[in-house]
């Protein structure tokens, strides 16, 4: 597993507050939203916001959140493409 | 017809007490996140959205889990509640962001209703409710209320009372009110309860 991928995993459980899963509960593949992790839309703000504070990478579109946020594998390749931090 | 208080929650100074009996207590932080997380946890609550909550919210989930434990739920079970302090603890996290990035978490909970919308989604209520902000405890105000809409809404029971949070300190008292029970729902029990209790909790 990638350092990006558990420290992206580290930082959605810290940021998002889900107090009952550890880095080890997220598969890479996982969907985020819907059956897996059951992320919210609240949630899905709140990582546009994480991209921004921890990689620098502004969306200005929020609709292409649906794109990146599918799961860990998906945020991490968009990050390895566009970070400015 | 005459309502009754069916059951009654306090929670305060880190002790959680069902119709005046302590369900729970702990010394370990005065931090009231913390106590609440432990309370969660203790009681046996199971729901991960909880700890996304704001103190507030958490105070709501867990009087109301605590106040329902024996008690089968109608889903059009009312919510009457009341504090003085609205969310102003919320409220100043978010300010303290708005210099930088602001965290939508929080700004969802910038508001003292939302508490009522975080139980009835948990217990999946279809109901009238309100949140009165105001100085102090009147029982007065929620006994009138509850009681237009037990008499006129076709709402067969209603949770009211006081659910305050400020600094440190929280302050939570929640009755179930229905045509079951045996204190009858009026503003001297209802001040009662709520002065008494808290006068014991703080000895």
């Amino acid at each position: 597993m990638s350092d990006l991928r558990t420290e992206l995993k580290q930082s959605i459980i810290e940021q998002l507050n889900l107090e009952e899963l550890e880095v080890n509960d997220i598969a890479n593949d996982e969907p985020l939203f819907g059956n897996g992790l059951g992320l919210d839309s609240i949630d899905a703000l709140e990582l546009i916001v994480l991209l921004e504070k921890e990689y620098g990478i502004k969306l200005d579109d929020p609709q292409k959140g649906k794109e990146i946020f599918v799961s860990i594998d998906k945020m991490a390749e968009y990050i390895e493409a566009h970070r400015t931090t | 017809m005459e309502y009754k208080i069916t059951g009654f929650v306090h929670i305060r100074d880190q002790h959680i007490f069902l119709d005046g009996r302590e369900i729970f207590s702990s010394n370990v932080s005065k931090d009231p996140g913390d106590f609440l997380k432990q309370a969660y946890s203790e009681l046996q609550i199971s729901y991960p959205k909880f700890h996304k909550m704001d103190v507030l919210c958490k105070l709501g989930i867990v009087g109301t889990e605590v106040l329902f434990r024996n008690h089968q739920i109608s889903p059009d079970t009312a919510l009457v509640f009341s504090n003085a302090s609205s969310s102003l603890e919320t409220d100043k996290d978010h300010r303290k962001e708005m210099n930088g990035i602001v965290s939508p978490s929080i700004f969802v909970y910038t508001l003292p209703n939302i508490v009522l919308g975080e139980i009835s989604i948990k217990h999946k209520l279809q109901s009238e409710n309100v949140f009165f902000v105001s100085e102090k405890f009147n029982a007065a105000l929620i006994k009138d209320y509850t009681t237009v809409l037990l008499e006129n809404s076709n709402v067969p029971a209603v949770v009211c009372g006081w659910i305050e949070w400020k600094n440190a300190e929280y302050d939570v008292f929640l009755c179930l009110v229905s045509p079951e029970g045996k204190i009858n729902f009026n503003r001297e029990n209802l001040e009662e309860l709520y002065y008494f209790q808290n006068e014991r909790s703080a000895n």
